[in-house]
């Protein structure tokens, strides 16, 4: 594991980047940060800007509008950087499968590291996902 | 010399994208564009691929925030157009849930507040007395978002009788809760400062942009859809609507803590009015016809309207969400106020913004385009509260 690996695993601040999600899996990114989960005690902090990120988290279906925005905040990100999917939505369509403005999944558009499935996940679900990303990064 | 400040669409926050362009001259801002449909993903035109009954999980995930307010007016127009009211149980049941959903949603949008004007403990302290109501919603739908209650004709669960005396004492742990935000929003001179007499909305220009819910009401507009037009049975329950005039951030705040008082209160009405019976009518089709379903929603009025042509699918379905007329409010409550606090008068409106991603300013004479790193916006905002904090004294 290189140098560059070994800081990110220590201290991954994420960003969060909404592609046309319903606020669900937002609000609960939102809440792993607040008092009760604070996932701040494991170093995740969310910044405000891809370029200070090492990871994002992308919730939502990938409307055709976001698209090209979501495309440039990935290649903002430093590298290396993980991708991580939120909620239903970002995994397949959901039950927005079908929809004339979503022709492409977020996988087809940028390369996905991990997956966390849920309508929304719930915060539990977030925490556990990123903490098994890491640790596979980390090598264990 | 006229710059341009666009924020958005992306932003460290939460929620969806939008665009806003400030046109600002020095520190004022001029004029005001919205761009928005980064969210757009064709409901209406969904909807009629969907049965009825997926109709309702459909429009729950309009927004997250008011996972509750769409289904309700949705199942108050099929129930117009199939001419039925739902057993009086499940009407009060869908009282709760929507009473819950709008202390959540106020208790969201206060934190966000919090945090715009640089006062992150409003925000931490705000979201930890949310977690009592997403486990009183945990408990009564088994999920902390998105409850999947509703249905065309009733509900699909139950409020078992052992839980009852559970919730009652949850939702009394907000009240000392509540008292907290309003003591520390009302008597706090930074707050003061900083919300009172910024961003204002006339009253007439309140009636003429058509705004709705929270955002009237601090404008001196009593319209409230639960007292003008019950649907459910909010009817028979005793509740005020907080009507307040200054039109500014202050009061858009306070009309929200106070109204939230007035949740509790119907929730408590409720579970004592609530008398065993059925739930569910199980209705089998909607008959053909049209359907109008309104509800308030956190944010102000949902309206929903349906058309059936007696299948198993809506011939045609239409939503007008209330961001939608609040978000425009936006142009003339921004103009004449200072960068550093416009974003906390975009939040105002509660439009389910947040978009400080990206900031670049450009210069309209040179056409040079400046980037401002992360949340340049919020940062203003934060250094302004220090000011005021320092000209009145307070470290």
């Amino acid at each position: 594991m290189n140098l560059k690996m070994k800081a990110l695993t220590k201290s991954p601040w994420v960003y969060h980047l909404s592609t046309g999600s319903c606020n669900n899996c937002d609000i609960e990114i939102l809440d792993c940060l607040t008092p009760r989960f604070d996932l701040e005690r494991f170093g995740i902090q969310l910044v405000g800007s891809p370029r200070h990120a090492d990871a994002l988290l992308v919730t939502g279906n990938m409307t055709l509008k976001s698209m090209p925005r979501a495309l440039e905040v990935y290649n903002q990100m430093p590298k290396p950087g993980v991708v991580i999917a939120i909620g239903t939505c970002s995994l397949g369509h959901g039950i927005f499968d079908g929809s004339y403005i979503c022709p492409k999944t977020v996988d087809e558009v940028l390369p996905v590291d991990i997956y966390i499935p849920g309508c929304p996940p719930k915060p539990e679900a977030i925490i556990a996902g990123v903490a098994k990303l890491l640790n596979k990064l980390a090598g264990k | 010399m006229s710059e341009i400040i666009p924020i958005g669409p992306y932003h460290p926050l939460q929620e969806e994208p939008e665009f806003f362009k400030l046109h600002v001259e020095g520190e004022r801002v001029t004029k005001l564009d919205i761009e928005i449909g980064y969210n757009h993903r064709g409901i209406e035109k969904l909807a009629e691929s969907k049965s009825w009954d997926q109709v309702v999980f459909l429009v729950e995930r309009i927004c997250g925030i008011c996972s509750t307010s769409h289904p309700a007016a949705s199942v108050n127009a099929m129930e117009d157009a199939a001419g039925i009211n739902a057993p009086e149980r499940a009407q009060f049941i869908r009282m709760i849930v929507c009473e819950l959903e709008r202390i959540h949603s106020h208790l969201l949008w206060l934190g966000l507040a919090g945090h715009f004007i640089g006062y992150n403990t409003v925000w931490m302290w705000s979201w930890k007395y949310r977690e009592i109501v997403c486990d009183v919603l945990e408990k009564i739908s088994g999920n902390r978002q998105s409850y999947a209650m509703f249905k065309a004709g009733g509900v699909r669960r139950d409020i078992l009788d052992e839980d009852i005396p559970w919730i009652r004492s949850s939702v009394d742990k907000l009240i000392p809760a509540l008292d907290l935000f309003k003591g520390a929003v009302m008597d706090d001179p930074v707050i003061h400062a900083r919300t009172k007499g910024i961003g204002i909305l006339t009253e007439e220009m309140a009636k003429a942009y058509c705004v709705v819910g929270p955002t009237a009401r601090a404008s001196n507009v009593a319209i409230d859809v639960r007292r003008d037009d019950p649907y459910f049975l909010y009817d028979q329950v005793d509740f005020d609507v907080i009507v307040l005039g200054g039109g500014d951030v202050f009061d858009k705040a306070a009309v929200r803590i106070l109204e939230m008082y007035e949740s509790v209160k119907i929730i408590k009405q409720s579970l004592d009015l609530m008398k065993p019976g059925i739930v569910d009518l199980h209705i089998k089709e909607i008959p053909p016809g049209e359907g109008i379903g309104r509800a308030e929603a956190p944010r102000g009025e949902v309206y929903h309207y349906c058309l059936s042509d007696g299948s198993n699918f809506p011939a045609r379905y239409k939503v007008r969400a209330p961001s939608y007329v609040n978000i425009f409010s936006n142009e003339v409550a921004c103009i004449g106020q200072q960068v550093a606090d416009a974003a906390l008068v975009l939040a105002a409106v509660d439009p389910c913004y947040c978009c400080t991603e990206r900031l670049i300013v450009v210069d309209n004479d040179t056409n040079k385009t400046r980037e401002i790193k992360g949340n340049a916006l919020i940062q203003l905002s934060h250094q302004r509260t220090e000011e005021i904090k320092k000209s009145l004294g307070i470290s």
